[in-house]
């Protein structure tokens, strides 16, 4: 019998038993639920209040206080910073570490931004000019024509340059991208920490010892992680291909195409992800022999995991430009549940991807080997955690 | 058929296995026994290959033992273990498939065990809803559901009520006499000595004796009982060839060495007085155990 039909018996026993469980469609009807849900509210749920960065270059710099003032009127909280040069607010508001970036005179403030000008905002800003333009103009009490201070009090506005075209798809791209970013954040956690469940209930029930006289340990291995993989894979599938049906035909989305490329682009990294973590979620589990240690010994995965969801959604909301999200994106632990966030937005780059890709293959050979050792020494030994010192000597 | 072969393994400081050696034949129903920590379980995981020796080999038909003829071998391991939320049935289909057979011998063998075990009307229950003597069965049939070349039983009788002992010594014999080669461990040594054609005994990770029962008897003498009533305390003591087992109801119970000429022992007895019983007993493999291991028993 070929080893690859013996992964292929591990992990169909797998698929069965979690395909049958009433667990895995309740999952699934959850999910969905829980992405309609997501999907209905999009447009409420991120244009929420944030801190915005104001970067004041300049004779500007006079309007620090006043504009902070005018800001927490119009209850918009605002950050102001003095910018010396410029060229580097300019880089700063490319890279997103900058909202808005003001120049010019009191009276006629030039303002830099990269897409668009938070509303609130403008009209803070408006507002300033205007009262610097009627102060102006008040100071020439001599010919004073009230018709004529009214129009060029209302004349004057902050003058808006943006970096790049706004983009009309924007809020719906964010809605997909934080919707991927969910999705991906909890398959890999729920499959991976199957996996390490798997793994410590057939060693506590103690089951592995009469499987392992017939199969090897990679063996056994490989099938439990194609299969929970699979099972995962098909759910993420129907949750995915729901939501995207769903959004179009409610016109809710106006992209479906870019909805569908999301997902496809979804499910690879769920694959390359699962791959990167199912393994290490393996060996973690094959060190402790009772179901009451698993959570324990799982916590540094599933810890990196909450962080990559939790940088997903701040970054990609309000950082999606910046060069710190682009690197954290590329690094495999956080690419899986990143890269396809900034695949959503579109503001990830072919080469980007190759090379998270690369990244991602060579860390998965790496770790698998690793894995598999650690899963191979410590699955049959019971008793107390094994420390992963012990697991990893030579045998 | 089965051939270990000088199996040594050791744990940090205990030496678990300290050349063990012994052969098994084609239908021959091998018994090995020894105290616990003695190194069966040991010895078998080895044989199974779910441990790596450190030294030593292991064959089967005259050739290595590799992983596709371990395939072909039946295991009930000392620790049970089954999927506790799997079904009887499925479970048993599995671990067919898993040693190799294909879809269909798979069920037909795994509902042909059910049957015989008597879990019938336990076939489409989980495991861990069934009573632990059923489980015990659930187990055995996992063993045999591949129709094993070799099978190897860790303590198969523990925990089973007599009539599941009739069962499995049924079983056992039965697959002797198609052929296959059966060791198991066991600490009823009056099971061990009605079951089996050969024994090993191991202590300390060494074995110390082996062979047919019969054989490890001409080895160790026999018992002799004495009734000499009218016999003072300490009358054998002195004799060549002669250890006191012990007195009571005015018989004594002696070990006589093997190849000691007994009339000597009959005179002396009647020196005492009358004799009214002088009877050659076989002792029983538990005897030969204690002369074999001694008092330290590990
Ligand atoms: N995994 C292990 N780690 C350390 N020592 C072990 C291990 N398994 C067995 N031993 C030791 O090896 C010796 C033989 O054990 P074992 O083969 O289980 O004996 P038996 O089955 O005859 O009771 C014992 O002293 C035991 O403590
Ligand atoms: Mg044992």
């Amino acid at each position: 019998m070929s080893p690859r039909h013996t992964v292929w018996l591990v992990a169909r026993r797998e698929l069965r038993t979690r395909l049958r469980a009433k667990s895995f469609l309740i999952g699934t009807a959850v999910s969905i639920a829980v992405l309609i849900g997501f999907v209905l509210m999009q447009s409420t749920l991120f244009g929420g209040e944030r801190v915005t960065r104001v970067g004041l270059s300049g004779q500007a710099a006079a309007i620090s206080g006043p504009l902070t003032e005018e800001a927490r009127a119009r209850g918009i909280d605002v950050v102001v910073s003095t910018v010396r040069d410029p060229a580097a607010g300019e880089s700063a508001i490319a890279d997103g570490d900058l909202d808005a970036l003001v120049t010019g005179t009191p009276a006629a403030l030039h303002v830099v931004v990269d897409e668009s000008l938070d509303e609130n905002l403008r009209r803070a800003l408006n507002s300033l000019v205007q009262q610097e333009v009627l102060r102006a103009q008040l100071a020439t009490v001599e010919d004073l024509d009230p018709d004529q201070v009214l129009a060029t009090v209302g004349d004057a506005t902050v003058d808006v340059r943006s970096l790049r075209a706004p983009d009309p798809t924007h809020d719906e791209r964010l809605a997909m991208a934080l919707v991927i970013v969910a999705l991906l954040y909890l398959s890999l956690l729920l499959y991976g920490t199957m996996v390490a469940q798997g793994v410590v209930e057939e060693k506590s029930s103690r089951v592995v010892e009469i499987l392992l006289a017939t199969v090897r340990p990679w063996e056994l291995l490989a099938g439990k992680v194609v299969g929970l993989g699979l099972v995962g894979l098909a759910q993420l599938t129907v949750v995915g291909g729901v939501g995207v049906v769903l959004a179009a035909v409610t016109d809710v989305l106006t992209i479906p195409g870019v909805a569908l490329g999301t997902l496809l682009w979804g499910l690879l990294w769920y694959l390359l992800g699962y791959l990167f973590y199912a393994t290490v979620f393996a060996a973690a589990g094959s060190l402790v022999s009772r179901q009451e240690e698993t959570q324990s010994v799982l916590l540094p995965i599933t810890s990196v995991l909450v962080l990559a969801f939790v940088m997903g959604f701040g970054l990609l909301s309000r950082l999606p430009n910046a060069s710190a999200t682009a690197v954290l994106s590329v690094l495999p632990p956080f690419a899986p549940i990143l890269l396809p966030g900034r695949l959503a937005l579109g503001t990830a780059t072919a080469w980007e991807v190759v090379v998270a890709i690369v990244l991602m293959l060579t860390s998965v050979a790496g770790l698998t080997w690793l894995a598999g050792r650690i899963y191979a020494k410590a699955v049959l030994r019971t008793g107390p955690r094994l420390p992963l010192r012990e697991a990893l000597r030579k045998s | 058929m089965l051939r270990v072969d000088g199996v040594t393994k050791r744990y940090g400081d205990v030496l678990a296995c300290d050349r063990v050696s012994f052969d098994v034949g084609a239908g021959e129903l091998f018994g090995f026994v020894g105290g616990n920590g003695a190194g069966k379980t040991t010895t078998m995981r080895i044989v199974l290959g779910v441990l790596a020796p450190d030294a030593g080999e292991v064959r089967f038909r005259g050739a290595p033992v590799d992983h596709a003829a371990r395939r072909r071998f039946g295991y009930l391991p000392e620790e049970r273990g089954l999927y506790p939320r799997m079904r009887v049935l499925d479970q048993l289909v599995y671990l067919a498939e898993l040693h190799g057979a294909d879809t269909n011998a798979a069920h037909r063998a795994a509902e042909q065990w059910v049957a015989r075990l008597g879990l019938r009307e336990h076939r489409d229950t989980e495991v861990q809803r069934l009573s632990l003597g059923n489980q015990q069965r659930v187990q055995l049939a996992a063993a045999l559901v591949h129709d094993p070349l070799l099978l190897v039983l860790d303590e198969p009788f523990s925990g089973l009520d007599p009539l599941a002992v009739d069962v499995l010594v049924e079983v056992l014999r039965e697959q002797a006499a198609a052929g296959v080669p059966v060791v198991f461990s066991s600490h009823q040594l009056d099971l061990v000595e009605r079951l089996c054609d050969r024994v090993g005994i191991i202590k300390g990770g060494r074995v110390v004796a082996g062979g047919t029962v019969a054989q490890l008897r001409a080895g160790s003498g026999s018992t002799l009982v004495v009734d000499a009533p009218a016999a003072p305390a300490g009358w054998a003591a002195g004799l060549a060839g002669v250890t006191v087992l012990g007195v009571h109801n005015g018989q004594t119970r002696l070990r006589v060495a093997p190849g000691t000429d007994d009339q000597p022992i009959l005179a002396a007895a009647l020196a005492t007085g009358p004799v009214r019983g002088f009877t050659h007993q076989h002792p029983s493999l538990a005897e030969l155990y204690r002369d074999a291991v001694g008092v330290d028993s590990r």
